[in-house]
């Protein structure tokens, strides 16, 4: 074995791997690098088993065909390419379906109390963007369950000892070790480019330090927090994500920003109700009485407007979450209509399914978890009374770019160090925090697929990164991570220099700016002119950002969340301005990303004079990745583009108004056929 | 009319330090929380008599009580600070009440209201919560399951180690070595699994020994501040049980 990947390095320090984030992504890289034999240092801003995969309800796509339906991941992939509009490169979707089926089965085997049918099976339940039961579910909180399974499994390695090249145990080294509540702060890179380590800071006593790496690993998540109150938890600032982009690394295709179509209003954040709520048949529907003031339970049937059901007939509530956030909001904020006069919202209604005690306990089994999340924060009984809901900022399908090496199937070279690497030679990202899998609309039930399939590439990349990249971090000389550490003490320093009266700004408050200002004009509808009212307003924030108070002058030693605050504040100011540059720059309609002078059946494309007035996709012109490189401080990121691989699925419209009957009985029929509809009436046609 | 305000109560100090109470007014908006009431104080961190302080370190993630995170002593009781609502039908407070927020104490304090739970995460390894897999290559489908287990596991997987059992645990302590009620319902629940149950002898000998299920006091206080519900005594009872059968007859399987 070559020397530089014995476990031991010459001065006596175990070759580690470094994994930052301990949500689904990371633990399954973890468990990768593990089994390879490559002991990690796990680092986490938060215990990893508190990590934002927990709130994911819904449950993970496996095209297992449990039910006799004909489903395949050759559908899987295909409408998975369909849902994203096109914007995904194709090999990685392809080898991502390809696996969800054993992924499934591993985490059954990890001992997820998947909800079973009455004969043991793993039981499946429908969700957007396709007509076939494909997602496996643990009550309503499969997130959650899922990464109990993956961090018990880490939990194991942390007891594993660590063994030498001849299977000789190293006293006190342990597979994995973790260090939970550490932010990192900068990356560590040498003087050929290449990451050898990061600098993190210990949350709980400030103190910084580099950690060596031979191969690092960002699975951060996704940058919710840029838009304040969103389905995200509070860790979620992309922070990680802003220090690779300000090392250098490319940021892509930022722009497209996922809404939810459904989430419950509160003063602090926006809960997800989850779309499984529609696949178990919840309906959405307002008033057709604009000053109905009823109680929803109230409404007799005829007097309800079924929006969802009546403007796509084939997917009904069940279409891609893009279309249903659009429609919801065209429905109630252009439209006028609510569930009562003064409310902005609609109903997402299960009463109908909870009619007998047997139903009611049926649909308690499957969708508790959510169901209890609206009683306790709203306060109504959900089973009695049609839930109000409002599309809230949900995920990132954008992210740090990674690249990928194909096979000769067609889909991904399993163990190349090409995959999941960043431009940053020996950086890998993964789950949320890199851009791969959903081009510009990520389909229901994806995600927890994407992450975990994303660690089980990531482990043997890093590994085989490993071996190819010229000498370990372990050898080199230690200057190098110490200068680098020092330079994050004292940019950390200057924080609490920030206390003149010329430091008269809030941080939280800026952020509560650039939250309202990103919230209202980038997320369903775009306008340029407002998009670059938004830039002139980050530019202001960045501005006032240095005149931020550090609010807590407490010496390092203790806990200080104001300071390291700022931090992530930085970041969030620049992946801000990466959303909002890509999107103004993209003048077309696709997935997420939505302009109503490109929509033909907007007043706003009539009105407008400009080329392309309601073209709405444009594949000849924008079919293409957005690369955001950083070039400096308060300077606009430069943008780059890059085709996308469409090799295995030919671009098409994207309509849900009606799939052929064929989809529902197993054949191909719903995703190969061009579509014979009103592709007019659709809320995006393309032009292919 | 006058804007309406509630007071937090708030403990405050940094490790084993003095705790010091600051008390601020906060406005009440609607859907409130105590977490939203958090951070309006950060937002300006003056106290109720007008002194400039530091904004209050609290733990929080999720904040949709999945996460475990949030948990502070807020008037008395072990809670989420997430789920638990200012106003509204489960508020608790009206405008000009006083709200009492202090930290866990049966953890070490960081700062203000965040505590290390590491002692919670050390006890799942103590009892081995976790399948042992052969690893994570493709082995085909895992066991079956009757829906009627599934419904047993289930509740028992939705611990998120928040701590709010052990908080009210008098038998969890600094001077006792008791594991708390949610290893023990953990152990439970990988016991029923198909494949657990081949290592249900190695479990249940970690909560037989010291600091094991013998050290519950059968307060039962666990299961009425369980804020997933989870069937605390109930488990405790069973591997109660089971215990005792392996105390009685382990010896023939050995």
């Amino acid at each position: 074995m070559a020397a530089k990947v014995s476990v031991k390095s010459k001065n006596g320090k175990v070759r580690r791997a470094i994994v930052v984030g301990g949500g689904l992504a990371g633990l399954m890289t973890v468990i990768k690098l593990c089994e390879a034999g490559i002991p990690v240092d796990l680092i986490s801003l938060v215990p990893v088993k508190r990590s934002h995969s927990v709130c994911a309800q819904g449950g993970i796509n496996a095209s297992v065909n449990l039910k006799g339906e004909g489903d395949s991941p050759q559908i899987h992939m295909e409408e998975t390419c369909l849902g994203g509009d096109f914007l995904a490169n194709q090999p990685p979707v392809k080898s991502m379906a390809d696996a969800a089926p054993g992924i499934v089965f591993m985490l059954d085997r990890m001992g997820v109390p998947f909800n079973r049918t009455p004969e043991g099976n793993l039981d499946f339940r429908r969700f957007g963007g396709t007509l076939f039961h494909r997602t496996a579910f643990s009550g309503a909180t499969t997130g959650q369950q899922l990464l109990y399974a993956l961090d018990e499994q880490v939990r194991r390695y942390e007891t594993v000892d660590v063994t030498d090249d001849k299977g000789v145990t190293i006293p006190g080294e342990k597979m994995v070790r973790k260090f939970e509540f550490w932010d990192v702060c900068d990356l560590v890179i040498d003087d050929d480019g290449i990451v050898r380590g990061v600098v993190a800071q210990d949350l709980k006593t400030s103190e910084i330090r580099s950690f060596v790496g031979d191969a690092v690993c960002l699975a951060t998540g996704g940058v919710g927090m840029v838009y304040g109150r969103s389905t995200n938890s509070v860790i979620n600032t992309g922070s990680a994500a802003a220090v690779a982009y300000r090392r250098g690394a490319y940021y892509a295709n930022g722009e497209f920003i996922q809404v939810h179509p459904t989430a419950i209003p509160g003063a602090d954040k926006l809960r997800l109700i989850s779309e499984s709520v529609r696949g178990e048949g919840g309906r959405v529907w307002v008033p057709r009485d604009q000053n109905d003031k009823r109680k929803g339970k109230d409404i007799p049937e005829k007097e309800r407007y079924y929006f969802l059901e009546e403007r796509y007939p084939a997917y009904k509530n069940l279409v891609p979450r893009d279309i249903a956030s659009r429609e919801i909001f065209k429905t109630v904020v252009h439209e006028g209509y609510h569930t009562r006069p003064g409310v902005r919202a609609a109903f997402l209604d299960v009463t109908h399914l909870a009619k007998t005690p047997a139903a009611k306990h049926a649909l308690r089994n499957k969708l508790e978890g959510v169901l209890e999340i609206y009683e306790k924060f709203a306060g109504e009984d959900p089973y009695e009374n049609p839930m109000e809901i409002f599309p809230a900022v949900h995920y990132s399908m954008g992210g740090l770019w990674v690249g990928f090496e194909k096979n000769d199937r067609g889909g991904m070279k399993m163990g190349s160090p090409a995959n999941a690497q960043t431009n940053l030679p020996g950086l890998f990202a993964t789950g949320e925090a890199d851009y791969e899998y959903h081009g510009a609309n990520r389909l229901g039930a994806n995600s927890l697929l994407s992450c975990i399939w994303g660690g089980m590439i990531t482990g043997p990349a890093m590994a085989s990164w490993r071996e190819s990249v010229k000498g370990s971090a372990f050898d080199m000389d230690e200057g190098v991570f110490e200068k680098s550490a020092k330079r994050a003490r004292e940019e950390f320093e200057t924080y609490f220099k920030r206390t003149g009266s010329e430091f008269n700004e809030n941080p939280f408050k800026i952020h509560d700016e650039l939250a309202e200002e990103m919230l209202v004009k980038v997320t369903v509808e775009r306008k340029n002119n407002e998009l670059d009212g938004v830039i002139a307003k980050i530019g202001e924030l960045n501005e006032r950002f240095d005149k931020c108070a550090v609010l807590d002058t407490t010496p390092t030693g203790k806990m200080n969340q104001p300071a390291v605050f700022l931090r992530h504040l930085r970041g969030m100011l620049d992946l801000a301005e990466v959303i909002v540059r890509g999107a103004r720059a993209r003048d077309e309609n696709r997935g997420a990303h939505y302009k109503p002078i490109f929509d033909p059946e907007r007043q706003e494309a009539k009105d407008y004079t400009g080329e392309g007035a309601g073209k709405g996709r444009d594949d000849e012109n924008w079919q293409k990745t957005t690369k955001a490189q950083y070039v400096g401080p308060k300077s606009a990121p430069k943008l780059s583009y890059e085709a996308v691989d469409v090799s295995l699925v030919k671009p098409r419209a994207r309509v849900y108004k009606q799939a052929s009957m064929d989809a529902a009985k197993g054949s191909l029929g719903a995703s190969k056929e061009e579509p014979k509809g009103d592709v007019k009436a659709e809320a995006k046609p393309a032009t292919t | 009319m006058a804007q309406e305000t509630v007071t937090l109560k708030i403990k405050r100090g940094a490790g084993t330090g003095e705790s010091t109470w600051e008390e601020f007014s906060v406005p009440l908006s609607p859907n409130a929380n105590v977490i939203s009431c958090l951070m309006e104080i950060r937002k300006n961190p003056v106290t109720k008599g007008g002194q400039s302080t530091t904004p209050v370190s609290w733990d929080s993630c999720c904040l949709e009580e999945v996460c475990g995170a949030c948990t502070m002593v807020i008037n008395g009781r072990a809670r989420q600070a997430c789920s638990t609502m200012i106003n509204g039908p489960h508020g608790i407070a009206k405008s000009g009440e006083t709200i009492t927020i202090e930290p866990m104490t049966k953890f070490p304090r960081v700062r203000d209201l965040v505590v290390d739970r590491s002692k919670m995460f050390d006890a799942l390894k103590r009892v081995k919560a976790w399948i042992q897999i052969d690893g994570s290559h493709e082995l085909g489908a895992g066991p079956r399951v009757s829906p009627k287990d599934q419904e047993i596991m289930y509740p028992l997987s939705r611990c998120m180690t928040c701590g709010c059992c052990v908080e009210s645990c008098p038998n969890y302590n600094d001077h006792s070595p008791f594991i708390g009620p949610f290893a023990i319902s953990l152990v439970r629940m990988y016991n029923m699994h198909p494949s657990g149950k081949m290592h249900a002898g190695e479990r249940l000998d970690s909560i037989m020994s010291e600091g094991g299920i013998a050290d519950c006091g059968k307060a039962q206080n666990c299961v009425k501040v369980c804020p997933k519900a989870i069937p605390l005594t109930e488990s405790i009872a069973v591997m109660g049980r089971e215990t005792l059968k392996r105390a009685l007859f382990g010896w023939l399987l050995k």
